[in-house]
């Protein structure tokens, strides 16, 4: 059921885009939110639970420290205004994965208040997105929908329900309506949530692993004639979980109103859920104004008090965020725009700063690793991280070549053997009797034998002709087995037709 | 050995002295009262379930142990006790006396029961309530209707009727309720018992079925003050659980207790009498034993005034908004997912969660919780919530103001518990507002999170028990402790003996051939 899209190009020179993200960031505490379930990925459904998680009888919930904690740091990191006191308030509503039949959420007073985040588009633009809220939330279990065609419940035979998943903390993260954007509205909306999970990821507060569901997002699209107009009504697209999904929803949504507003049509106030498969949006429940959630302060728990005192001391152990890091080390490394962000989209930053600081020179560390190295995670389908080297091997390759015990050739012949697992640079230059012949006599002796060898190409050389200068060098490595250090050919074999 | 009938008797504090003096042992304190509740249950109905062979081997465990090992344990250990149905005990069928929880087994244990368990006291079995503590009455249970003892064709209040009539009618010596609008001190006072509501936060709520939240408090019934005093000294105290639990000991209620008891000694004491808390509406005979029984305190030394809390009269409006809208959120999960009751739509309608759902709430609730429930929902609905919920909020800040004022001006105040005696059954089944205006006089103490207190003040003109309700302030618990045990000895030495020596109890008649 094709629906009637404008060509993008088209609707955003017509439509003034408003987006809106609500992002849901599981967090990686050991327990959960509000009792102590353990949380791991893939356990057996129905195993990690207690009383409270299950929502018994008489079962009551109980604060989670550490992940308010949790949500202070992300609240900091988002430049938020951290609430002194904040509050628990259910959110009613039925639903057969909810072992309460209410969420514990926060309602008029979050934890984490308004704030922003600046982030980095790839041409180095620099946008600010308005951040409203972070609030602290349990998760709801886990339905799966068995005999239907495709895992949705229209068409299943039954349901399996998994409370595992109920009750692990939830950050969600709602940003003022974006305005602005215009047809970058879906490159914000990428750039925005990778730089969500870059900070989540320092931080150390979330998996971030957005296909096992971390993270993921609620993607508000409205579109108005024009930016002073009052905004639009939006559709809401559930649960996308992949940064591109966020990309074509936004896209997607655009073209399907701007359609549908060019032809008189009315936009519905409704939930909608990206299909990966077909690369669209498909309507859902219609949402009005009978979604009534009923708030009201939970009364089972306290209200959170969280001291100024408190705030500072875990801003004083806040690891530096990823943006201020990449540029301070852009700075440092005197690395281009363009090579820092081969450097970022390698996901070689963490290997490349580790390499430095063992000693190699940053242009040295970046050659290894996003050259060498990287074709070889390609060729095995891992990350730099999972190949057999690790940043000291190649530190000790670059003070190899450095000092001169090694030349290029070697050296990649050591990473490589490296890689097979062979041991560390210095037992293979040692196992292997690597070693760069730079011995004056030897190397002169070869040289002199390989011109003697190659009238023709001595009489080029004399005549300013260098092109057939390889051959010379190609015959003293034969000769010395590949242990001559070229530039020291190359010198000698000047200095000698000179002569 | 003691006869029997003297021993169920007894007080809790009496039995315990027998069982250190090695009078008797624990199984043949649960063993009479076992025989009691056989006896007496066909006519009072106060159990929903009897847990006698675990009751057996929790006493023979007590009895099994070294005179030293006794020696650690609270003054009560030993002694059994029976437990209201809205509390969860592991392995014994919990209900809250509703269809919807019928069948269902707790894999786990309330705090106060896990402290029971710790003190050695055996548990006697679930006694009956209100569908989920709902009602004045326990005539809304789903299971059966519970009797007073001081007159079967009456109700021994609700919603712990249950517990009342059990320790009334020497099932037990002891009982656990539960007191959100009065529920522990009403049937205290219906049944010439007595019941305490102890501070808010003051006993653990954790595996206390939660009818609403921020008015719930688990307390004690029994037939002495000193004996609620020991008993809430071994349930009290902080639990980490219970995020709402106060991070303090217990107060010193059973010393408190003591003191009145042995020097009845009132002298310095300011006792307020609350004005909006008797007079119009309340059944002459209770006021006449209540007055009578403030002149025994002024007797006694304490100085009476008369104290004004203007608020009160908004109390039951304000409760009937924040009560049923923590009724509507706490009872969304018996829902037919995960425990208790499971109805599936007819053929005809679609077999779907939601409509699972619908018919097993439909089927699984009774009346007065459906009403509660609806109302609930109502109250929090957008764009009523801040005429409703909000208001109430508003109105409960100014009732703890009331009490605060009043404090200024009494250590501790006083009224009629319940404005009538027992209610024949199904007097005011037709007509909830009636029903309603039982808890008038108890309703305050919970909206404030206060302690309060009912105790027998002797029997009105029908002969049936009226409640004496002392009231003190926030984690003061103990400050109500020494005028009531006072009082209580006060009043026993002009009857000769415990209220209850005028109660007939045909039950006990056969027992002991």
């Amino acid at each position: 059921m094709a629906e009637k899209l404008m060509k993008y190009s088209e609707a955003v020179k017509k439509f003034d885009p408003v987006i809106g993200l609500e992002t849901h960031v599981e967090l990686s505490t050991n327990t959960k939110l509000f009792c102590p379930a353990p949380i791991s990925f893939g356990a057996e459904p129905n195993t990690e639970l207690t009383p409270v998680s299950l929502g018994l009888p008489g079962s009551l919930p109980v604060v989670n420290a550490a992940a308010v904690d949790y949500a202070i740091k992300l609240g900091l990191a988002l430049h938020c205004q951290i609430n002194e006191w904040s509050q628990f308030a259910r959110k009613n509503y039925f639903y057969p994965d909810m072992p309460r039949d209410y969420q514990i959420s926060q309602y008029d007073k979050p934890t984490n208040g308004e704030g922003y985040l600046d982030v980095e588009l790839e041409d180095g633009t620099v946008f600010r997105v308005p951040i409203e809220r972070a609030h602290i939330e349990d998760d709801a279990g886990k339905n799966t929908h068995v005999g239907g065609a495709d895992g949705r419940i229209e068409g299943a035979d039954h349901s399996l329900v998994d409370y595992n998943r109920a009750g692990v903390p939830l950050i969600e993260i709602v940003t003022k309506p974006i305005e602005g954007a215009g047809d970058r509205a879906p490159e914000i909306a990428g750039a925005y949530m990778r730089a969500i999970r870059d900070i989540v990821r320092a931080l150390n507060i979330s998996h971030a692993r957005m296909e096992q569901g971390n993270m993921r997002a609620d993607v508000n699209v409205s579109l108005r004639r024009d930016p002073s107009d009052p905004f639009g009504t939006r559709s809401e697209t559930k649960n996308v979980n992949s940064f591109r999904g966020i990309e074509r929803t936004i896209q997607y949504e655009i073209r399907r109103q701007a359609a549908i507003l060019e032809d008189g049509g009315e936009i519905l106030q409704e939930t909608r859920h990206w299909d990966e498969a077909s690369q669209s949006t498909a309507g859902g429940r219609v949402k009005s104004d009978a979604d009534d959630y009923r708030y009201f302060p939970d009364p089972d728990l306290v209200m959170l008090h969280i001291t100024p005192e408190h705030v500072e001391e875990i801003r004083k152990v806040m690891p530096e965020m990823p943006r201020e890091r990449r540029n301070r080390l852009k700075g440092e490394w005197k690395f281009s725009d363009t090579e820092m962000r081969d450097v970022i989209n390698a996901d070689a930053l963490d290997l490349i700063e580790e390499t430095v600081k063992l000693g190699a020179t940053p242009s040295g560390a970046k050659k290894w690793w996003l050259g060498e190295l990287s074709r070889e995670a390609n060729a095995k389908g891992v990350s730099l991280e999972e190949l057999p080297i690790d940043a000291q091997a190649v530190a000790d390759v670059e003070r190899l070549i450095a000092d001169g015990k090694l030349n290029d050739k070697l050296a990649k012949q050591t990473v490589s053997l490296v890689l097979a697992g062979e041991g560390s640079p210095a037992e293979i230059v040692e196992k292997h009797g690597f070693k760069v012949v730079s011995d004056d006599g030897a190397l002169q002796a070869a040289v002199q034998e390989a011109l003697d060898a190659n009238p023709d190409v001595v009489e080029k050389l004399k005549g300013g002709n260098m092109k057939p200068m390889g051959a010379i060098i190609g015959a003293v490595m034969r000769a010395t087995k590949g242990q001559a250090d070229a530039k020291a050919v190359t010198k000698i074999v000047l200095e000698k037709i000179k002569g | 050995m003691t006869d029997q009938n003297e021993l169920v008797k007894l007080s809790a504090t009496e039995m315990a002295a027998k069982l250190r003096a090695k009078e008797i042992s624990s199984r043949d304190l649960v063993a009479a009262e076992l025989d009691v509740i056989d006896a007496a249950e066909p006519s009072i109905k106060a159990f929903l379930k009897v847990a006698g062979e675990a009751a057996l081997e929790q006493a023979d465990a007590f009895d099994d142990l070294s005179d030293d090992e006794k020696a650690e344990l609270p003054e009560l250990a030993g002694v059994p006790i029976a437990i209201k149905d809205m509390i969860v005990t592991k392995g014994i069928e919990t209900t809250a006396a509703s269809r919807i929880l019928e069948g269902w087994v707790p894999p786990y244990d309330a705090t106060v029961i896990e402290k029971l368990k710790a003190a050695h006291m055996p548990i006697l079995g679930k006694t009956n309530l209100d569908e989920f503590a709902q009602g004045s009455s326990t005539e809304h249970s789903a299971f059966q209707r519970t009797s007073n003892p001081w007159d079967v064709e009456r109700v021994p209040g609700g919603s712990g009727g249950g517990s009342a009539a059990a320790v009334g009618a020497f099932e037990a010596p002891l009982a656990l309720g539960t007191d959100t609008g009065g529920s522990i001190r009403q049937p205290g006072a219906l049944t010439g018992t007595v019941g305490v509501k102890p501070t808010y936060g003051g006993v653990s709520r954790f595996g206390a079925i939660a009818m609403a939240s921020s008015l719930d408090q688990i307390g004690p019934v029994s037939r002495t003050v000193l004996d609620s005093a020991l008993l809430q000294e071994i349930i009290g105290g902080h639990d980490r659980r219970d995020s709402t639990s106060i991070p303090e000991g217990p107060r010193p209620m059973v010393a408190a207790a003591r003191d009145g008891l042995n020097n009845r000694d009132l002298k310095g004491m300011k006792v307020g009498l609350v004005k909006e808390l008797n007079g119009d509406g309340f059944q002459p005979g209770v006021e006449a034993r209540f007055h009578e029984a403030v002149k025994k305190l002024e007797a006694m030394g304490a100085e009476v005034v008369e104290v004004s809390c203007p608020h009160f009269k908004y109390a039951l409006g304000a409760y009937y908004i924040i009560m049923p809208s923590e009724v509507s959120s706490n009872l969304a999960r018996y829902d037919g997912m995960r425990y208790g009751l499971r109805v599936m739509p007819p053929e005809d309608v679609p077999q779907t969660a939601a409509n699972m759902m619908a018919y097993t709430r439909e089927a699984g609730f009774g009346d007065e919780v459906k009403r509660r429930i609806i109302l609930g929902t109502y109250a929090l609905s957008a764009g009523y919530y801040d005429a409703w919920y909000g208001s109430a909020q508003k109105v409960r800040t100014l009732i703890i103001d009331d009490f605060r004022k009043a404090f200024e001006q009494a250590d501790v105040l006083v009224s009629p518990t319940s404005p009538s005696t027992a209610f024949k059954f199904g007097e005011k089944m037709d007509d909830p507002l009636a029903m309603y205006m039982n808890d008038i006089a108890t309703i305050p103490a919970n909206l404030a999170g206060v302690p309060a207190m009912s105790i027998p003040a002797g029997l009105s003109d029908d002969g049936l028990p009226v409640g004496f309700q002392f009231i003190a302030p926030q984690q003061r618990d103990e400050v109500m402790y020494k005028p009531a045990a006072a009082l209580e000895a006060a009043l026993e030495e002009d009857w000769n003996g415990p209220i209850w020596r005028s109660l007939r109890t045909p039950w006990l008649d056969g027992l002991n051939k």
